[in-house]
């Protein structure tokens, strides 16, 4: 594989050669970014398929740089991205470091307490940042960045995917439970805003408090099978089990250990996802083999957001001819843009907030279920802004638009 | 003009006997599968085993072979167009999808979409030329008429790269929108046209003598109360006389008709869903789609502009060649 981009490299900067001679190509860029993922003390997941890889969204880098290379090669521009991890008290020395070398384009892999300061340090310095993994609706609305762009989906654009969904079904009638964590209580309102924003009913709601412990025991199953189904007795009709477990401590039991036979999304059963390991259509599997060439493993969200930021890079560096942290970002925002990302569509920037347009995909960990936007959910402007926050909602200010 | 036109059809009218009935060899993706179509009466005559997830499929030039990119099983299978006997295959490079023929039949340059590469085969001694490095993800491939050059379209590059057959070197790129999906040369050779599909739009080049290639213009696409994401340009074919474009968009379930001069979009013709690739007829009064998504192909009348009927066929549909 190496040997193979190598040979197409050589056999590339050969025609770049010709091409800015023939086509007179504005001269050459060499783009420099970084990726800074923070490391947090954190919970093993429920399943030991959850662990996250050691080059976690660093891979999607790698790959982002070998994609824009290839175009790059043609064009007389390079790419190279530096990556670094670090705890979260190490991540504002770890950006300092970043920013000493002159990078000015930095994707951040961070929760949204953390990203909202890094960024605010990178803005000192002019820095573009992007979102990598944050689905926080505050710091895309009231607390938005002007120097802030989120490739990670919103709370808001996963549970609209998912009630989207549900309604197409004509499954309306859901029932939501919830963690007792923050950031479980932060996706929860997304469900309740999605139920209302497309006609979905709340039957009942139940919180299944986080009350710690270890998530391996030798014990086993056995008492979730007994407890769980109990925990879910008595509920009022309904169509569908809505789950909010950010933390990921109890979902993705609850599938089976329901009392009444429904369907669970959200969390677990049908989940909302950038991209998985699965997924074939729209040409995905060029970038699925591409990127198990570089990682030896299967894709993940934060890998795709990663990817998908650098990508974007990439193509403001290709077409606008600038890696100027404002011309990138100009260009990234204008109707200009556009990228293809592997889910049918292409995906945009909201000038009103600097999130990116994109499919949801709803995954049962196994195929792609559907994606979303559904059919029949229309919008005056892009049917993508059928999720996730709308531009006459938007509280946010820091964008001109 | 009109006279010779005339005097055309009348011929072709008289020489179409039964024994001359035209046939169209119909690529099922999913069924893996061939249907071949009578293109006279309009009737499924057959439906034979093509290999595994058969998509780019094309003919020899005298029309006494089919060859079909079998990308599940990274060769190019190749059938008797009349008895659809399997003949030997050929090597064509990992995950063929679309490929084209020289004039003469003798190579074969196939787009290997998982690797990177267009890998030129001969047909006569089934073996490989040549494997030349692309862009990311090469799909489309064009030949200019006088088979001088090789387009080859690679959808993450973004990029047309023009390969000299002389010795399989790229000469030229140039950059296109969004994932660049399939390149039509002219009959004279004077225009290139690129499809793109997440783009949405036609990239239209002027060919120079030497074979330089100067983007000039964008075809862009709108279709009222058609969701714009929806309208994703994929196959595309001219008509011989240079005058009329067509191209296939995809979900939005229509083929754009283009003045091929003035590049200005005519009308669009509502076709079966999901609409991939084009072919005419021989005698270019018909053009055929392949719809992925109502398992069907449309059948358009080309000097009417209009579709006439659909014919199922086998599980999405996905290429189609016609042969007299």
């Amino acid at each position: 594989m190496l040997n193979r981009f190598a040979t197409l490299f050589a056999a590339a900067l050969l025609c770049a050669a010709t091409l800015i001679f023939t086509a007179g190509f504005a001269a050459a860029i060499d783009v420099r970014s970084a990726v800074l993922r923070v490391d947090y003390q954190v919970q093993r997941p429920i399943s030991r398929f959850d662990e996250a890889p050691e080059d976690l969204g660093f891979a999607g880098a790698a790959l982002a740089d070998q994609d824009n290379n290839s175009t790059g090669s043609f064009m007389g521009h390079t790419y190279e991205t530096v990556r670094k991890s670090a705890a979260p008290d190490a991540a504002d020395a770890a950006l300092d470091e970043i920013l000493a070398d002159g990078i000015r384009l930095i994707v951040i892999h961070a929760r949204e307490e953390d990203v909202l300061r890094l960024a605010d340090r990178a803005a000192e310095e002019g820095a573009l940042v992007f979102n990598a993994r944050a689905g926080d609706m505050a710091m895309r609305n009231e607390e938005c960045r002007a120097n802030l762009l989120h490739t990670a989906t919103s709370y808001a654009q996963q549970a609209d995917a998912i009630a989207q969904f549900a309604i197409w079904k004509k499954w309306p009638r859901w029932v939501l439970i919830s963690g007792s964590n923050p950031d479980d209580i932060a996706l929860a309102d997304a469900y309740r805003r999605a139920a209302t924003k497309f006609g979905a009913n709340i039957v009942e709601e139940r919180v299944f408090e986080d009350t710690g412990g270890a998530r391996r025991t030798d014990s086993g199953h056995v008492l979730v099978q007994r407890q769980l189904p109990t925990f879910m007795q008595n509920l009022p009709e309904h169509d569908v089990v809505i789950t909010a477990d950010e933390t990921d401590y109890f979902a993705a039991y609850l599938t089976y250990h329901l009392w009444d036979p429904r369907p669970v999304m959200g969390s677990a059963g049908l989940r909302p996802v950038q991209m998985h390991g699965g997924h074939e259509a729209y040409g995905a599997t060029q970038l699925q083999t591409r990127f198990e060439d570089l990682a030896g493993r299967y894709i993940k969200d934060a890998d795709y957001n990663v990817w998908i930021a650098l990508r974007a890079v990439g193509e403001a560096v290709t077409r606008a001819e600038t890696a100027d942290p404002d011309g990138v970002k100009d260009y990234l925002l204008s109707d200009q843009f556009e990228l293809a990302g592997f889910k049918g569509q292409e995906v945009t920037f909201r000038d009103w907030n600097g999130q990116m347009r994109q499919q949801v995909m709803l995954y049962d960990n196994r195929v792609t279920v559907s994606v979303s936007p559904q059919e029949g959910f229309l919008h005056q402007n892009a049917v993508q802004d059928t999720l996730g926050l709308d531009r006459p909602e938007s509280a946010c200010t820091a964008f001109s638009n | 003009m009109k006279l010779k036109a005339l005097l055309l059809t009348s011929a072709l009218a008289l020489a179409a006997g039964p024994a001359l009935a035209g046939k169209a060899f119909v690529t099922n993706e999913r069924g893996n599968t061939i249907t071949v179509v009578d293109t006279e009466t309009w009737e499924v005559i057959d439906e034979f085993f093509a290999g595994n997830r058969p998509r780019g499929i094309t003919a020899s030039p005298d029309g006494t072979k089919i060859y079909v990119c079998a990308s599940d099983d990274n060769l190019v299978r190749v059938f008797d167009s009349e008895t659809y006997e399997e003949l030997p295959s050929l090597p064509s490079g990992p995950d063929p999808e679309l490929f084209i023929i020289e004039p003469s039949g003798k190579r074969l340059y196939i787009a290997n979409e998982d690797d990177n590469l267009v890998t030129v085969t001969d047909t006569d001694s089934r073996t490989v030329l040549a494997e030349v490095p692309v862009g990311v993800e090469p799909e489309g491939m064009g030949m200019s008429p006088d088979a001088k050059w090789v387009v080859n379209t690679s959808e993450t590059t973004n990029m047309a790269h023009f390969i000299s057959t002389e010795d399989y070197e790229i000469k030229h790129n140039v950059l296109v929108d969004q994932r660049p999906r399939y390149a039509q040369y002219t009959a004279d050779g004077t225009r290139l046209f690129v499809t793109s599909e997440i783009g949405g739009t036609v990239s239209v080049m002027d060919i120079a003598e030497d074979g330089t290639p100067t983007l000039v213009e964008k075809i862009s696409f709108e279709v009222p109360n058609v969701q714009p994401e929806w309208l994703q340009p994929v196959g595309a074919k001219v008509t011989s006389d240079g005058k009329r474009l067509f191209v296939a968009l995809g979900p939005s379930n229509r083929v754009a008709v283009v003045d091929a001069q003035s590049l200005e979009v005519l009308d669009y013709i509502l076709v079966g869903q999901r609409v991939w690739q084009l072919d005419f007829t021989p005698d270019e009064k018909y053009l055929l789609t392949t719809n992925g998504n109502s398992n069907d192909i449309t059948v358009i009348d080309v000097a009417k502009e209009e579709a006439v009927r659909s014919i199922q066929v086998g599980d999405q549909p996905w290429g189609v060649v016609t042969i007299e």
